[in-house]
């Protein structure tokens, strides 16, 4: 575990010394939203529709973040450090996925505050609980995969061309799972009961590509 | 030496087509409801099962190269997921076609087994670049298992997020709680299936050996002419299967292992 909580606090270190993934991924999110505005001509959302705006913004700015991921180890030589060291791989699986789920939830922090200020027409507080909730298992999602795709793409010749392609097609059942657990939160009479049903999507999309990524990750730091 | 019983299953392939086609529209019975348009379903529920199955087995195919480092288990993920991506435009097409005619749209979104189909498409249609974007043809092979791995696994995950997400299902043709098909049908249904299966391994089959033979061929020329004679392998998203000019086999094993790169 000391392995991981290292390389963690070396991209932790890294973020705050000079930000670069968690202002991009900010920025975006609010953008995405006064451009929602504009191309729904609606001023305010509610219901299937707010929950749709947020996820998909929330998703795309993960995208951004994904990109982002293995930079530093691909420019400055962090692999080789990780593969000259004498720990288990998975430490760096662990570390990256990690960093990943902060930075998510950072800027969920102030993305979610903002949607509820712009967009959102219902009040937001009776939603938070099941927002929280489903925001959790949606990050984990998008850390898991997104450390998975990031790894992937990062040594090919089409990095940022890969990982869109590959990781939103991959996305679509905890997309669906979250944009439709969000909707009763946000119904237009006040937040309704959590839906289990998309819960339980959600859990397995996390549990099935957990183990996944845990399996062939060692597969993508061989050379 | 490469393309053993081809000819047989060629020949199979062929016998089981016609029986099918012929079964089609000389043995099975015209639906109640559909009338002839559902003749399209012993082309379109094959195609579409047989390409599935195909998806799920270039994962195990990718597995299997990845725990024995043998390149043919490699040449074989690549070329099941290959024939069944083309499969898989067929069964996208028919689907459009019967949805056009027996419910009004080229599309429909409240049938999840077509959506879902379109979801593993878009997935899947993204190997080849993913391929053709990495040179080095031993991590090229080795990254393109580990997607295989994932894009497998997310098929059967897929297929139950987006059966939950649709508000109505419509009626199985196969459902067994009204009875299902009369005899005639299943009977036409499961001489498809064979046939469609036939059909995907006689693709597949092809294109293995004609893969092998090209690399045979490579080889030899080599050989025989000199490693300059033989112009080097360009970008491709093809698995290679010869290894370095100076030894020209048919299938060489991975050389000069990287010091840092401890077994697994």
């Amino acid at each position: 575990m000391r392995p991981s909580v290292a390389l963690l606090r070396k991209d932790l270190l890294l973020e705050r010394r000079a930000p670069e993934s968690i202002p991009a991924m900010l920025l975006f999110s609010i953008t995405t939203f006064v451009l929602f505005h504009f191309a729904l001509g609606r001023d305010q959302v509610e219901g299937q529709l707010a929950a749709g705006v947020l996820v998909v913004t929330l998703l795309f700015a993960a995208i951004l973040g994904i990109n982002r991921l293995f930079v530093s180890e691909q420019e400055e030589g962090g692999f080789d450090g990780v593969l000259l060291a004498p720990i288990d791989r998975t430490a760096l699986l662990i570390a990256k996925g990690a960093a990943l789920f902060l930075f998510l939830t950072l800027v969920e922090v102030v993305a979610v505050a903002a949607f509820a200020l712009l967009l959102l027409g219902p009040s937001p507080w009776p939603a938070l609980p099941g927002l929280l909730v489903i925001l959790v298992l949606l990050n984990l999602a998008l850390a898991t995969v997104g450390t998975l795709v990031s790894a992937l793409a990062i040594r090919t010749r089409a990095r940022d061309l890969i990982v869109p392609m590959v990781a939103l097609p991959l996305l679509v059942p905890a997309l669906i799972g979250a944009a439709r657990g969000a909707a009763p939160l946000f119904a237009a009479g006040g937040a309704e009961a959590l839906p289990t049903k998309w819960l339980a999507v959600l859990a397995l999309y996390d549990l099935v590509f957990g183990l996944l990524a845990y399996a062939v990750f060692d597969f993508l730091l061989e050379d | 030496m490469y393309g053993k019983g081809l000819r047989a299953l060629t020949l199979a392939t062929f016998a089981a087509m016609t029986a099918t086609f012929a079964l089609v529209f000389f043995y099975a019975p015209l639906d109640a409801d559909q009338g002839f348009i559902q003749k399209i379903f012993y082309v379109h529920v094959p195609v579409a099962i047989v390409t599935l199955i195909a998806y799920v087995l270039g994962a195990v195919f990718a597995a299997l190269h990845l725990r024995t480092r043998d390149r043919k288990w490699d040449l074989r993920s690549y070329v099941v997921i290959h024939i069944a991506l083309i499969f898989n435009v067929l069964g996208l097409l028919t689907g459009a076609i019967w949805a056009k005619a027996s419910w009004g749209h080229w599309w429909v979104w409240d049938e999840p087994t077509l959506v879902s189909y379109l979801i593993v498409f878009l997935l899947f249609a993204t190997y080849q670049p993913l391929r053709f974007s990495i040179e080095d043809p031993e991590r090229q092979a080795r990254y393109a298992s580990v997607f295989a791995i994932m894009a497998g696994a997310f098929v059967p995950l897929n297929f139950i997020a987006v059966r939950a997400a649709s508000a109505y299902v419509h009626p199985r043709v196969l459902a067994t709680s009204e009875g299902g098909m009369p005899g005639e049908m299943a009977f036409t249904f499961l001489i498809a299936i064979i046939a469609m299966t036939l059909l995907f391994a006689l693709l597949c089959s092809y294109e293995i050996a004609a893969k092998q033979t090209r690399w045979q061929l490579r080889a030899l020329r080599r050989r025989v002419l000199g490693g300059e004679a033989v112009a080097p392998r360009g970008r491709s998203a093809a698995p290679a299967l010869d290894g370095p000019p100076s030894r020209g086999g048919g299938s060489a094993p991975r050389t000069a292992r990287n010091p840092a790169e401890a077994p697994s």
